[in-house]
């Protein structure tokens, strides 16, 4: 048996082992999947020496507690928390060495929702269809962590960056999301689609990995029954009957058949990852590119 | 046709019927293989075809509206064959619908050629299309917290096989053993857009 493991001490509200996940097989059913705020995920991937696509955890709001069996450099990102190593306060956004046996506690987070935890070498759980992420729409990947479950780990590619920390982007306190329009935007009112880019909406309580949900103004629609179902992206802001806009995230259906009013940018995405509960939301009208 | 843009980089291609979203489809797969279309995801669906990730989408949404997307000819598209025991829990009530004896419910489902239209709901869950229209159901108007994987269901215009256990308000005509999906295989998805399935009765339990 491997000494490269880590054992799960504390999980966590939710924690799943995120890469860059599946795309290819939506035509299958199978949802893309894959790390919420991939910037933070491949930062500190490289912090410890890891390729951009290795698997890191994902915690979500509180954070979790690791045990590694064997010395292993560590990088916390995403979500700013407080780190320790065996009880001693330790660098967040930089490589932490932590040695066997010593408890790694990722904090909760201080601002922002999902934080990411590398180790060199990378979380080895069996891949499937190529990628080792939960995907908690579909049930594809490893189960989310669970106190005593036991995660292997792969062979360090390299040494851990040469940097101390790097900086990260702070959560905002406003969550601007560029938005163009359609397909289905004729599918509502002209005042709905003015209130969508006027109005102020508030992130929902009940987001999760594959939904941004929102609260606010709305959104009524100038024609009644359902559409015939039709392909999803990402960023498609969904419409459902209750009229509140929901902003598709990563492990977000491959079809469905409520009307997508506009389209978030991709690069405005992980921002949304990180916004709490009651954040302002603002969606901004741009150009298509 | 008509080609939507969706975001910077989609298309949503929209067909005049689910038969010629399939043709549009196998075309789309066609100029892919043949290095003529960059494109991360081809998602066909009821009536449209989505194109995720597509090169020069504002060229590509000119070019597939003034398209003509040939027939697909069924003899080049796999068969695959589901071993079906007709033991639904809603089988008469379907029966019922359609005005026949249980019996020949199940005679006129085995003897339809279906077509996986597209997948969705969960990984491995076609909907096939092939009955015609007045062999339409209605969901049950409670869903079942529960069906059973391999049940063979029908809502719609649509025939479906459940790849695991989950909840579901489709109507449960039968059961088969077959494994829709399995993420160890290649390919993991027994059933994939485009393949024509028929369904062959089984004896016993």
């Amino acid at each position: 048996m491997t000494d490269r493991a880590l054992v799960v001490v504390r999980a966590g509200a939710l924690t799943t082992v995120q890469d860059r996940g599946r795309p290819g097989y939506a035509h299958l059913g199978v949802p893309r999947s894959g790390a919420l705020d991939p910037s933070a995920a491949a930062l500190v991937n490289r912090l410890v020496g890891n390729p951009p696509d290795a698997a890191v955890l994902e915690t979500t709001l509180d954070g979790c507690a690791l045990r590694p069996r064997s010395s292993v450099t560590v990088a916390v990102g995403g979500a700013p928390c407080p780190v320790s190593v065996g009880g001693r306060p330790a660098a967040w956004g930089a490589p932490v060495v932590v040695p066997p046996g010593e408890l790694l506690e990722v904090g909760t987070a201080t601002a922002g929702v999902r934080g990411y935890v590398a180790v060199c070498g990378g979380i080895a759980v069996e891949p499937v269809l190529g990628s080792r992420a939960t995907d908690l729409l579909s049930g594809l990947g490893p189960a989310p962590l669970a106190v005593g479950m036991v995660l292997p780990l792969g062979v360090p590619a390299g040494p851990p960056a040469r940097v101390d920390g790097v900086p990260q982007p702070r959560p905002p306190a406003e969550l601007v999301l560029r938005v163009t329009p359609g397909p289905r935007d004729d599918w509502f009112t002209a005042r709905a689609v003015r209130d969508l880019t006027t109005r102020v909406y508030r992130v929902a309580a009940a987001s999760n990995r594959i939904g941004l949900r929102t609260e606010g103004p709305v959104l009524e629609r100038a024609r009644p029954g359902e559409l015939p179902s039709e392909g999803m992206v990402l960023g498609a802001v969904q419409v459902p009957p209750d009229g509140r806009p929901v902003v598709f995230l990563a492990d977000h259906p491959t079809t469905g058949g409520y009307p997508v009013i506009a389209v978030v940018r991709a690069a405005d995405l992980p921002a949304a990852a990180q916004a709490l509960p009651g954040t302002p939301v603002r969606f901004v009208p741009v150009r298509r590119r | 046709m008509r080609a939507l843009r969706v975001g910077d980089d989609a298309l949503l291609v929209e067909a005049s019927s689910g038969e010629e979203a399939q043709a549009l489809h196998a075309e789309l797969l066609r100029r892919r293989a043949a290095g003529a279309l960059t494109v991360r995801e081809i998602v066909p669906a009821a009536r449209t075809v989505l194109l995720d990730g597509v090169d020069d989408p504002a060229r590509r949404a000119a070019e597939l509206t003034a398209a003509r997307v040939p027939e697909v000819p069924s003899r080049a598209r796999e068969l695959i064959e589901l071993p079906v025991r007709y033991d639904g829990p809603d089988l008469a009530a379907v029966a019922g619908r359609w005005g026949v004896t249980e019996r020949e419910a199940a005679r006129i489902h085995a003897g339809t050629e279906f077509t996986v239209a597209f997948c969705g709901f969960a990984p491995g869950f076609g909907y096939l299309t092939g009955l015609p229209d007045r062999y339409d159901v209605p969901r049950r108007a409670t869903p079942r917290t529960a069906v059973p994987a391999g049940a063979v269901a029908l809502a719609g215009p649509y025939t479906g096989v459940y790849p695991r256990s989950s909840p579901g308000g489709w109507q449960l005509i039968g059961t088969t053993d077959a494994v829709l999906w399995d993420h160890a295989r290649v390919p993991a998805a027994l059933l994939a857009p485009g393949a024509r399935v028929r369904f062959v009765p089984v004896e016993g339990a």
